[in-house]
């Protein structure tokens, strides 16, 4: 298999996230799109670490599964603080959340 | 150069599967106008990423993408929903009207650039097939590399969850 497959579809799935991030206006889908993002760093994680893993090298793996722990970390503090946002304000539309605007 | 018994067919296809699903799916998330239909639709491209990595022979990642991701992340994900009171069904109020004339441009540019980097550095540079007695993918390497090279990131690591733990309880609290 050719190791660009996986590169292009990493690519891809960032480049999707990334307009996610830029077009949704509601909190919860900013998260899912950056859950997106992550997901493709790893996958190009992972395709380098097969691409060099036959000199025993497989740092990749080890990279992969701390991107996923700190994933699930960040979700947490991140929809904790959309409940609070809702809670205070009853929306969680990015665009109302304006105070520290110039 | 690309010989033909370098081509391995079966893995190929299922590849061009799975990342047809995850491009559809990741597509669905970014422009469904129903919360939760992206959040199912996330699921999908969830799981064709866990997919991927049996592909690339990264079981215990695979196996890891499964139990916190689809198992625990996507459950987050439905109670965010849920709690924030997202209206159930279509809601024309997800994205900032106009916004799209903005991200699509940036996101193609981001895509041209990756992309033609992509080609142009691994023309066509291919995945070794590991032979028999290769020890590629196997666990308790990994666990070796995370308890010794990488026990400070882990120890690092513990922190930074339980310091996740203890500001997701203090934010989320009612009082």
């Amino acid at each position: 298999m050719l190791v660009n497959n996986f590169l292009l579809l990493g690519a891809l799935l960032f480049c999707i996230g990334v307009y996610g991030v830029i077009v949704r206006k509601n909190a919860v889908l900013v998260l899912m799109s950056i859950e997106l993002i992550l997901n493709s760093v790893n996958i190009n994680l992972l395709a380098f670490d097969r691409l060099w893993a036959d000199s025993g090298n497989n740092d990749g793996n080890v990279f992969a599964l701390y991107i996923i722990a700190v994933a699930a970390a960040e979700v947490g503090v991140g929809l904790a603080m959309v409940l609070l946002i809702f809670r205070n304000r009853k929306t969680i539309s990015l665009d109302d959340l304006s105070e520290m605007k110039g | 150069m690309l010989l033909a018994s370098d081509i391995q067919v079966a893995q190929n296809i299922g590849f061009g599967i799975i990342a047809l699903v995850m491009v559809i799916g990741a597509l669905r998330v970014v422009t469904s106008s129903n919360v939760v239909h992206a959040a199912l639709w996330l699921i999908a491209v969830m799981a064709g990423a866990a997919a991927q990595y049996l592909l690339l022979s990264a079981e215990f990642v695979a196996v890891t993408q499964v139990l916190v991701y689809i198992g625990a992340v996507m459950v987050l994900f439905l109670f965010g929903v849920m709690l924030t009171r997202a209206k159930l069904g279509k809601d024309v109020d997800l994205d900032n009207a106009g916004a799209w004339k903005i991200g699509a441009p940036v996101a193609l540019l981001l895509l041209g650039v990756m992309g033609y980097v992509l080609v142009k550095g691994f023309d066509d540079t291919k995945i070794a097939v590991s032979g028999e007695g290769s020890t590629v993918g196997q666990n308790s390497l990994l666990s070796d590399k995370i308890f010794s090279t990488y026990a400070l990131p882990f120890w690092a690591l513990s922190f930074v969850l339980l310091a996740a733990v203890i500001g997701a309880i203090v934010l989320a609290r009612k009082d």
